[in-house]
């Protein structure tokens, strides 16, 4: 009997071997480990598409994502210390702002619109900017610090500064344990930030879930983007199951029959991409005017009217741009008043006034 | 005694630990799964992600057209052995013509090594094809118009057709459940056997192909100067497709 007590240890032992990932519910933080901290996935996401895209080699923890959240609102990033990510995505835009295009340090204009920044994890290819020329949040995140025409910056710089910081070095220690502070450490904590950033409480996604109704002119506008015949938005916006309303792919619209600027195909090299750009999502649009990669709408109703009548023909124009020898779809002016009705229910005013995503 | 009652429960122990791979040992009693590879042609010309947008083809009808987008649904893989028993292999797969990836499938259910015959079904059948059931073809906004009847697509040709001439036209071949008049749908997948016995053994890959030029010649000559675009609410455009793609899918080969 005596010998016994070493077989119930070492079957003890291996039965907690056999769990594989119980581990986060038993986790206990000691220091400079840091927190996890799960995605909240929202409902409607839970209910209809698939996880979000986490990289293994950057879960999500307290301490990144509030590492991230200073340092999105920190101009400490910018040349001269004057432009924080946030100075071009702002909370009460969806994390875009208002300009055409938006002036950097120098007082330059950047060539595209700012982008809204949510749902950013459920980008399931991650490939970032309106011409996806960045692959994973992390990287896309690298590229304003030393764009000229944004923060002007240097990283060796920005990493000086940082560790010369009188709370960052403690930050990155809690966030990231005893490395040093480098750009990759810097954009992880920033897109850690940015997976937060989560937008699933539109007046539609209650209406999913069963605690709100849609107006009888909102339901004809759903009807209308859904419908082939006349707004045909559904195959590049998403649908009632696919709330995340984009593709997050690739698309010529038909803005114009030459590109002074070629998108995607700048990137790929290949003429076949030029004039494409990613789509954008079509929640909170009642916040993020101007539309389009270039800002040259700057009204929903402007938007509207390119599809339905303004289309221009060019050799990469998506064939779903259909009609387009007759500019567009035609929609009745009561459809683009009914459409536009539909699409401002995808908006999410919770999401602009979420005090977790401000500068406080 | 104690030594070997040790050495018992450490090996239960250790063994349980192991995923449930014993379906993929190969042994003649143990079950095995087949892979799938899916091909493109154009009437034996292979397609390849690197012609879309840049390859012209003539269809049956003489328009010269060009490919944007290829998707396309199968499901409900059976392989059924020489007594007639069927066995389904669990999944679908959503075949992506610019994602090599999207090429080969493997089912997560398995069967006996032996002679089989092989059955599947182009998109969904009626029992499959639920409105929003499948986060992951959700997810690639692979879903039908509810208003058509719901469920999923089955096939997305996107393109251009009168390329060779100076104004070019789109097309949306786009096929899925097929609706009769308002609120009244109609089945429109297809159910594909082939006699063909194929030996299944631990290494077995079967090539399914898809003729692309079936689709606008056998049995019904297409016309894209009439069926082009907003094809998904037009019934006879619909069961036209369902009648083509019937001769559009091929057994090709079998490797071992």
């Amino acid at each position: 009997m005596k010998n016994r007590w070493y077989i119930h240890i070492i079957i003890i032992f291996l039965l907690s071997s056999c769990s594989s990932s119980s581990s986060d519910n038993d986790y206990v933080p000691t220091q400079n480990t840091p927190t996890p901290s799960p995605l909240d996935i929202p409902q409607v996401f839970e209910d209809n598409i698939i996880a979000p895209i986490i990289p293994t080699d950057n879960p999500q923890t307290v301490e990144g994502v509030a590492l991230g959240k200073k340092l999105f609102f920190d101009p400490i990033l910018s040349v001269d210390f004057t432009q924080a990510c946030a100075s071009c995505h702002l909370p009460q835009n969806a994390f875009t702002d208002s300009n055409t295009f938006s002036t950097g340090v120098n007082g330059d204009l950047g060539i595209r619109n700012s982008m809204p920044l949510f749902n950013l994890a459920w980008n399931y290819d991650e490939n970032f900017f309106w011409d996806g020329r960045a692959f994973r949040l992390e990287h896309q995140a690298l590229q304003p610090v030393t764009d000229p025409t944004e923060m002007a910056n240097t990283w060796s710089e920005v990493v000086t500064r940082l560790n010369n910081h009188e709370e960052y070095p403690d930050l990155f220690k809690a966030a990231f344990g005893n490395q040093n502070i480098t750009k990759e450490l810097t954009t992880k904590a920033i897109a850690q930030f940015e997976r937060t950033l989560i937008s699933a409480n539109s007046k539609f996604d209650q209406y999913l879930l069963g605690q709100a109704t849609l107006t009888t002119q909102e339901q004809n506008g759903l009807n209308i983007f859904m419908d082939e015949d006349r707004g045909d938005c559904f195959h590049c916006h998403g649908n009632p199951n696919n709330p995340l309303w984009t593709d997050n792919a690739f698309h010529n619209n038909g803005l114009d029959t030459t590109f002074s600027d070629n998108g995607l195909g700048q990137i790929t090299g290949d003429p076949a991409d030029n004039g494409k750009f990613k789509s954008p999502s079509l929640r909170n649009l009642a916040y993020t005017a101007p539309y389009m990669h270039d800002g040259r709408f700057s009204t929903l109703d402007e938007v509207i009217n390119h599809y339905s009548e303004g289309l221009q023909d060019s050799p990469t124009i998506d064939p779903l741009m259909k009609k387009v020898d007759q500019g567009g779809v035609q929609l009745s002016n009561q459809d683009k008043a009914d459409l536009k009705a539909f699409l401002l229910t995808l908006s999410d005013p919770s999401f602009i006034n979420n005090p977790n995503f401000s500068n406080q | 005694m104690k030594k070997i009652a040790l050495i018992l429960i450490l090996g239960m122990l250790t063994f349980s630990c192991t995923e449930d791979n014993d379906d993929k040992l190969g042994s003649n009693n143990i079950n095995v799964t087949p892979t799938f590879t899916f091909t493109q042609n154009w009437d034996d010309t292979a397609i390849s992600p690197s012609d879309i947008e840049n390859t012209q083809y003539t269809n049956a009808n003489g328009e010269v057209l060009t490919i944007t987008r290829l998707r396309y649904l199968l499901s409900h893989f059976e392989l059924l052995d020489e007594n007639g028993n069927t066995t389904p292999l669990q999944g679908y797969q959503l075949i992506d013509l610019s994602d090599a990836e999207t090429y080969n499938f493997i089912p997560t259910s398995a069967v006996t090594p032996g002679n089989y015959t092989l059955k599947f079904v182009y998109g969904f059948n009626e029992a499959d094809n639920i409105d929003g059931a499948y986060t992951d073809l959700n997810s690639a906004s692979w879903n039908w118009p509810e208003m058509l009847g719901g469920g999923y697509h089955f096939l997305q040709f996107d393109g251009q057709y009168n390329v060779n001439t100076t104004t070019p036209m789109p097309f949306n071949y786009h096929n899925g459940m097929a609706m009769v008049s308002e609120d009244n749908f109609e089945q429109n997948f297809v159910a594909f056997e082939f006699p063909t016995e194929i030996p299944i053994s631990e290494t077995t890959t079967i090539e399914i192909q898809f003729n692309l030029a079936e689709l606008f010649k056998n049995p019904n000559l297409w016309d894209l100067n009439t069926y082009n675009t907003s094809l998904m609410p037009n019934y006879e455009a619909q069961k036209m497709m369902q009648e083509n793609i019937a001769s559009a899918f091929t057994l090709g080969e079998i490797t071992q």
